[in-house]
C-alpha cells in the first residue's frame, strides 16, 4: 500500500497496468486499492504542479502567519474551516510554535492579497494578529526543483 | 612529425575504439536527447557517507591510507560480506582498490602470463578483454545466450577450457545483460573447474542488485571454490559511489599479497577520504541499499512491460540496471538501430555489440533514471518502432 501511495504521489499519470507491473500485483487488486484509498480520504485528488513564472499569467502567492483566539469545547477547528472555505485561500494549517495558523493564498497580484487580509481575515472576530509574507521566488515545491533545474551531472553514455 | 604510433605498444593500438563512442557524440549534439546509457546509478550517495567523507576532510585526513585499506574498513568490508552473502574473509585477505576495476586489472596483472587463456563468458564489461591482452594473455571467449538466460552453462564452459586456461570470469550479475546465476548454476560451473587448475574471478560489483526473490549467491561460497576464486567488489553500485573510486578484491592470501605489492607500486593506496566515508557505507547503510534496489526494481518491471508491449522483446533481466533487448525484429544491426533511434526519435541507448560479438543483435537500456525519463524515453521507443512498421 505504502509503496503504491509513494508512486503515485510522484507519478500519478501512471496506469493501474503500469503500477500493477511495477508492483507485481494484479490490475484488479491495483484498481481496487486505488479506490479504497480514494473511499477513505487517503487519496485526496490529483493535481499538476504548475510554474506560474513561466507563463504570461501573473500570479502571486503568499503565506499569512495568523494569531487566532481558539474556540471553548471546539478548538481552532472553528476558526481554521471558516477560513479554509474562502476561495482565495489554498491552504489553512494549524501550527506549532510562534504562531497558529498558517494560511496560503494566492492572487494576481500583490495589492489584491493586502486586500484579502485587510477586508476579510484582519476583521474576523477571533483573528487577532496577522503577518503576511509574500511569497518572491520558489525554488522548490512539492519535491520539484524550479529555476535552474537540476542537472544529470553524469557522462551522456558510459560501461 | 613524429608518428607516436610506431611508439606505442602493439597490443593497445589494436584494441578498437568502442561502438559507443560514435552514440556518445551523436548523442551529446542532439537537443532534447533522452539518454538511457548510462552505467552509474543516478541517486546520490547516502548522506550519512558524505558526511563521513566530509568529516574526514575537516578533520584534515588526508594523507595516504595504509596500502591495502585501512583496518577498520578491511574489518568492515569482512563483517558486511559475511552478513550480506555468507562469506567469511580475514582483513588479511582483502584489499582496497581504486574501484573494482583496479582489482580486475591487479588479479590479471599478477597471475597471467604469456600464452595463458582467460575464459570470457561475452557479451560482458568491457574492461577484461583488453587488461587480460596486455598481460600476453589470450582472451576465449564464451557466448551467453538468451535462451540460456545469459547464464553460463557448464557444457559451453568445458568446450572453452584447455590445457592453457588460467582464469575464468564470472561476471554477474551482469553488465550489460542484466543476467544473474542462481546458486544452483553456480554449482554447475564449480564441478567443472574442480580438478581443473583454472582459477576464477568473479566480479560481483552487481551483487547487491537483483531482483524478486533472488539473493545473490558468491562464487566463493560453494563448497571448494573459496581457495581458488578471487571475489571483486565495491561501492560504486550499491551504495551510488561512482565518483569516489573505491572497491575491493578478497581472495587467498598468497594472491592478495601478490596484487597488494603492485598496487602499492601502481597506486600506493586507494582515496583515503572514500575509505573513511566507506566504513560508515559498510556498517550502517544496509537499509540505504534496500530502498534503492526498490525503486530500480519497480523501474526495471516497467521498462521490461513496456518494451515487451511496445514489440521489443526483452527477457526478464533480474540483476544489475540493465535490460538487454532484442533488436534483431527490425533487421538492423545494434548500431543501426542505436544511430536511427537517436536520429529520428532522440533516444540514446547502447548497442550490444559493444560489449563483445555475442552482443549483436540488442541494446543496453539502462533504468537508472527518473520514472518520469523512463516514460518519456518508452513513449519516444514506442514511436519508433510505430514508425518502423509503417515504413515496412
Amino acid at each position: 500500500m505504502e509503496q503504491l501511495l509513494k508512486l503515485i504521489e510522484t507519478n500519478p499519470t501512471l496506469t493501474p497496468k503500469q503500477l500493477a507491473v511495477m508492483l507485481n500485483r494484479e490490475e484488479a487488486q491495483v484498481k481496487e486499492m486505488i479506490e479504497d484509498c480514494t473511499a477513505k480520504g487517503i487519496i485526496k485528488g490529483y493535481r499538476a504542479i504548475i510554474d506560474w513564472e513561466k507563463t504570461d499569467r501573473s500570479m502571486v502567492k503568499a503565506l499569512i502567519e495568523l494569531k487566532v483566539t481558539p474556540k471553548k469545547g471546539r478548538g481552532f477547528d472553528e476558526i481554521a474551516m471558516a477560513i479554509a472555505s474562502m476561495d482565495e485561500v489554498e491552504g489553512v494549517t494549524l501550527m506549532s510554535g510562534g504562531y497558529d495558523l498558517l494560511v496560503e493564498i494566492k492572487a494576481k497580484s500583490f495589492q489584491e492579497i493586502a486586500m484579502f487580509v485587510f477586508k476579510r481575515l484582519s476583521p474576523m472576530d477571533d483573528v487577532n494578529e496577522t503577518a503576511t509574507h509574500f511569497v518572491l521566488r520558489p525554488y522548490k515545491q512539492a519535491g520539484i526543483i524550479y529555476h535552474d533545474e537540476e542537472e544529470d551531472g553524469r557522462s551522456f553514455v558510459s560501461l | 612529425m613524429i608518428d607516436y604510433n610506431k611508439y606505442l605498444n602493439k597490443t593497445i593500438r589494436e584494441i578498437p575504439m568502442s561502438p559507443i563512442e560514435k552514440i556518445s557524440i551523436m548523442a551529446a549534439q542532439t537537443k532534447d536527447c533522452i539518454l538511457l546509457g548510462v552505467g552509474e546509478p543516478d541517486f546520490r550517495t547516502p548522506w550519512r557517507i558524505r558526511e563521513a567523507g566530509i568529516q574526514a576532510l575537516e578533520k584534515g585526513k588526508t594523507w595516504y591510507s595504509p596500502g591495502l585499506g585501512l583496518l577498520p574498513l578491511k574489518q568492515a568490508i569482512c563483517d558486511y560480506q559475511k552478513r550480506r552473502f555468507k562469506l567469511e574473509y580475514k582483513p588479511e585477505e582483502v584489499m582496497v582498490t581504486v574501484g573494482g576495476s583496479e582489482g580486475i586489472d591487479m588479479m590479471f596483472r599478477v597471475m597471467l602470463e604469456e600464452g595463458d587463456e582467460v575464459i570470457l563468458p561475452t557479451p560482458c564489461y568491457v574492461s577484461y578483454d583488453p587488461i587480460a591482452k596486455l598481460c600476453g594473455a589470450k582472451v576465449v571467449e564464451v557466448e551467453l545466450k538468451q535462451e540460456d538466460n545469459f547464464r553460463l552453462t557448464p557444457q559451453a564452459l568445458k568446450a572453452a577450457i584447455t590445457p592453457k586456461t588460467k582464469i575464468l570470469v564470472l561476471p554477474f550479475p551482469g553488465n550489460p545483460t542484466g543476467a544473474i546465476m542462481e546458486e544452483e548454476d553456480l554449482l554447475a560451473i564449480a564441478d567443472v573447474i574442480k580438478g581443473t587448475e583454472i582459477f576464477v574471478m568473479t566480479d560481483e560489483i552487481y551483487a547487491e542488485l537483483t531482483y524478486g526473490e533472488y539473493h545473490h549467491v558468491s562464487f566463493a561460497s560453494i563448497p571448494g571454490m573459496r581457495e581458488r576464486t578471487v571475489v571483486i567488489n565495491g561501492f560504486s553500485k550499491a551504495y551510488a559511489m561512482t565518483g569516489w573510486r573505491l572497491g575491493y578484491a578478497m581472495g587467498p592470501k598468497p594472491i592478495i599479497d601478490a596484487m597488494s605489492k603492485l598496487h602499492q607500486v601502481a597506486v600506493i593506496c586507494a582515496p583515503t577520504t572514500s575509505q573513511y566515508a566507506a566504513v560508515v557505507a559498510m556498517n550502517e547503510c544496509d537499509e540505504e541499499i534496500d530502498t534503492m534496489r526498490r525503486s530500480y526494481d519497480m523501474r526495471r518491471r516497467f521498462l521490461i512491460n513496456e518494451l515487451n508491449s511496445i514489440g521489443i522483446p526483452c527477457y526478464n533481466a533480474q540483476g544489475a540496471f540493465y535490460v538487454f533487448a532484442d533488436i534483431s525484429c527490425t533487421g538492423m544491426t545494434s548500431e543501426e538501430f542505436c544511430v536511427n533511434l537517436l536520429q529520428r526519435n532522440h533516444v540514446a541507448v547502447i548497442p550490444g555489440n559493444a560489449f563483445g560479438k555475442a552482443g549483436e543483435g540488442f541494446v543496453r537500456i539502462s533504468y537508472s533514471y527518473s520514472l518520469d525519463h523512463l516514460m518519456e524515453a518508452t513513449k519516444r521507443i514506442g514511436e519508433f518502432m510505430e514508425n518502423l512498421r509503417q515504413e515496412a
